[in-house]
């Protein structure tokens, strides 16, 4: 009885969203929940945006986004896709199912980013988060000598899992594999995704784990601790960059236009700092929350090219799988 | 009606959710490579790690459940139900649980520190056993503990009164029977496996073939190399499940009038011994998940609450189809039922959600078809577990009122329920509440089509460590395994009342 009532009430609200102007937003699941950035920039938007309705969808992380997006292809409901990974932006070109977004905006990024279809929302540092008490080692070598314990994750089912390797592979080149034998003494485990790895983090199985630099802000502005830091590399540390992106068959262009301009403006951006715990990529007017000024700054940001990411990406896997199957 | 027509129905459903939902995937290809040099090392890893842990399993099980099925003490049903418990964690809270006792900083290496020996080392292939071993120990002493009870009372009182050995006469014709349907289960299990053999494996040398699944599917989108790998699983699940139907020896012993078992026989410190050795090593882990969880609780944004109500909805709805369809499939005879009853254990979770979202997909919205299709998931998932129960049961009840039936003219419906449901009880309560219980407990599909707002209680869980609440995803964790106890407690209990 239940569901057949859910099937009837999803089928009306179908329908009937139909008629309205909705916005159907795929996203990954840490966007949608009530803590998370979606509820506050749904508000933001359908205030301004005259009688329209957003609706977010969460469909797994950035990977399975755009797998779901693939398997539903033009016939999709998506009008747009939020929260792909810059390292995951040329297979997305490669399907052909997004279209130019039509926004001009000067962004507060570490790198150039011009793109005409893939507008970044948020972006951070790759790095180590340890806790304070923690020596930090400079770099990798340094790392790789000392007798430090870390989580990483497993860059064939994980975003940040990737943007380690292509961060060892690009500051290292030919030395990369050496520099994963190294570390192969000093990585406790690899996990599949973000959550378990940094779940092992907090239960104080390992010293330190692959996360982000905004991470600590998390812990001090969230739960008052102010124990917890992350690690600059002289190397420079990777960048994520998270993008959103027109759905091409949409049925809602100019929604869909009026809300990747939205996206670069404050109503967006100063909800992201502590719902998403990234740095928003265009500074809002007030500045950045209380607490952001304590973070690591890292002295280079690396980011491989899209294109050049996707083909580096088989060969640093291999790299790093050889290195640590030994 | 013949008892055993719903069953071929039942067993094309089986064979489309597995086999069609791997073709589709397939369908839908548009290029596909070939198996690399990796995959043929992750195939290697994933039998090794499977047979080992199915082996170590059912060996320590036998013990664990003849000191069971011997010894009456005040609280075995209960240890009993709670034993049960870690096979229907899900995976994440389990292996948190395991690292908090053997981890690096847990209690073991605590204890060795102080002794000044160097803390224990987790990761690596003998993790994942160690972790396999902790799932499935409880599901293969249960099935062989149902084996024990099957055995009727009055063997055991003539062969004390005889003096006849009971080990050889009694207790190792029905460990032929069950034992290679145990170790088929736990194996199937065992090679899907996927999160323990990543975190506890300690890198890529634990590499499973469910990884490299994921991998090609979401990371690379080669539905054929997905769809290639699939395959290797019920190819593997073809060829086990042949060998352990090939060695099963059936146990037509006849019956007995039920009565409640008395023995002579054993030594009471043994299995004293075995039974605290197998409740430390289960329950440790859990009461540390419930130490971790019940600080927490507080914590917990009111979403939780509404995605258990859907959880238990599902689980409800999950386990009366899983059931109705074990139940078709246990009067069957013939090798298309067996087979459709053990298929769906080496289907990869993965694949059959993509596969009936591209089957889906064309006539239903994603979202709205979310909850009906992850109960129908978790229903299949549950079935292999179902059947295994419920098949040696309906035999025995077959075997021993068959001629009676016969004779009185009870066919169809009427045979059903007045000789075969009031024998099927306890099978059917165990079965529902292991059917409950694991569709609490899993992830299932629902990622996959979830829409706005349809989370399940693990969906919300995983979205609040995924988000840097893991206080309050202690909390809900606490509460899954809870809800999942207590539903596998009211139906094994239900099946239980007709006995004293």
């Amino acid at each position: 009885m239940k569901t057949t009532a859910t099937i009837a009430g999803l089928l009306f609200a179908t329908a009937s969203a139909a008629g309205a102007q909705t916005l159907t937003i795929y996203t990954y699941d840490s966007f949608v929940p009530d803590w998370g950035p979606g509820p506050a920039i749904e508000e933001a938007f359908e205030a301004q945006c005259d009688g329209c309705d957003v609706e977010f969808v969460a469909a797994g992380d950035g990977a399975a986004l755009l797998s779901r997006l693939r398997l539903e292809g033009e016939r999709t409901e998506a009008d747009i896709v939020l929260g792909l990974d810059s390292n995951l932006v040329a297979a997305a070109r490669e399907t052909d199912l997004f279209a130019p977004h039509g926004v001009e905006a000067e962004f507060d990024l570490p790198v150039e980013w011009n793109d005409d279809v893939f507008l970044p929302f948020d972006w951070s540092y790759f790095a180590f988060v340890a806790g304070e008490e923690t020596e930090a080692p400079a770099n990798f070598r340094e790392l790789a000598e000392s007798d430090l314990s870390i989580a990483i994750q497993d860059p064939r089912s994980s975003t940040p899992g990737l943007g380690l390797v292509l961060w060892v592979q690009e500051a290292y080149g030919d030395e990369a594999a050496e520099i994963w034998e190294g570390l192969a003494d000093n990585i406790v485990t690899v996990t599949p995704g973000w959550s378990e790895a940094y779940d092992l983090f907090t239960e104080g199985e390992v010293d330190a784990v692959l996360s982000y630099t905004t991470s600590p802000a998390y812990h001090l502005i969230g739960e008052d601790d102010p124990t917890k830091t992350s690690w600059a590399f002289d190397e420079g540390n990777y960048l994520q960059v998270e993008v959103a992106a027109v759905v091409e068959s949409t049925d809602q262009p100019e929604l869909a236009r009026d809300f990747m301009e939205f996206v670069t403006t404050s109503g967006f951006q100063s909800v992201i700092p502590t719902t998403n715990w990234m740095y928003p990529s265009v500074t809002p007017e007030e500045g950045l929350p209380e607490g952001f000024e304590t973070l690591t700054q890292p002295e280079g940001g690396l980011l491989l090219p899209p294109q050049e990411a996707a083909d580096m990406r088989d060969e640093a896997i291999a790299t790093w799988r050889d290195a640590l199957s030994q | 009606m013949s008892l055993s027509r719903p069953g071929g129905a039942v067993a094309g459903l089986m064979l489309l959710l597995t086999l069609g939902t791997l073709g589709a995937v397939a369908w839908r290809a548009e290029y596909a490579s070939g198996l690399a040099r990796a995959d043929w090392a992750a195939i290697r890893f994933t039998v090794w790690q499977a047979v080992l842990s199915a082996v170590l399993s059912v060996g320590l099980a036998i013990p664990v459940a003849r000191a069971l099925a011997r010894r009456a003490f005040r609280g075995r049903s209960l240890l009993v139900t709670l034993l049960g418990a870690p096979f229907i964690l899900p995976v994440v809270v389990a292996v948190m649980g395991l690292l908090t006792v053997f981890g690096r900083r847990g209690v073991v290496s605590e204890g060795l520190g102080t002794l000044g020996l160097p803390p224990l080392d987790i990761y690596g292939p003998w993790g994942v056993v160690l972790a396999h071993v902790f799932f499935n120990l409880p599901l293969a002493t249960r099935m062989l503990l149902q084996g024990w009870l099957a055995i009727p009372a009055e063997r055991f009182r003539l062969a004390a009164a005889l003096g006849a050995p009971v080990g050889r006469l009694l207790e190792r014709p029905m460990l032929r029977s069950v034992v290679p349907g145990a170790l088929l289960v736990i194996f199937l299990i065992c090679l899907t496996s996927f999160a323990v053999a990543l975190i506890l494996g300690g890198g890529p040398r634990a590499t499973t073939v469910e990884l490299a699944i994921y991998q090609s599917l979401r990371f690379d989108f080669d539905l054929g190399r997905t769809a290639l790998l699939a395959l290797c699983q019920f190819a593997l699940c073809a060829a086990a499940a042949a060998l352990a139907f090939g060695v099963t020896v059936p146990d037509g012993m006849g019956g007995g009038l039920d009565r409640v078992v008395m023995r002579w026989d054993g030594s009471r410190w043994l299995d004293a011994l075995w039974i605290g050795a197998a409740t430390l090593f289960l329950m440790a882990p859990l009461l540390a998940i419930a130490w971790r969880g019940i600080g927490s609780w507080p914590d917990m944004p009111p979403t939780v609450w509404a995605a258990a109500g859907r959880s238990v909805a599902v689980a409800l709805i999950s386990a009366a189809l899983a059931m109705a369809f074990a139940l078709a499939l246990a009067l069957r005879p013939g090798p298309l039922a067996t087979l459709a009853g053990v298929l769906p254990l080496a289907a990869s979770p993965l694949v059959v959600g993509t596969g009936l979202f591209v089957l889906v997909y064309p006539f239903v919205p994603p979202g709205a078809a979310a909850l009906p299709v992850t109960a129908l998931v978790n229903a299949m998932l549950a079935v292999p577990f179902g059947v295994r129960v419920l098949a040696p049961a309906v035999a025995q009840a077959e075997a021993v009122h068959g001629r009676l039936a016969d004779a009185l003219g009870l066919s169809g419906w009427r045979r059903l329920r007045v000789v075969l449901l009031p024998r099927l009880r306890r099978p059917l309560g165990f079965a529902a509440g292991l059917a409950a219980a694991i569709s609490m407990g899993d992830l299932g599909v629902i990622a996959l089509f979830a829409g706005p707002g349809e989370a399940t209680l693990p969906l919300e869980m995983y979205r609040l460590m995924g988000s840097y609440r893991t206080e309050a995803a202690a909390g809900a964790a606490l509460l899954l395994v809870s809800l999942s106890l207590a539903l596998f407690w009211v139906f094994d209990r239900g099946g239980r009342v007709a006995e004293v």
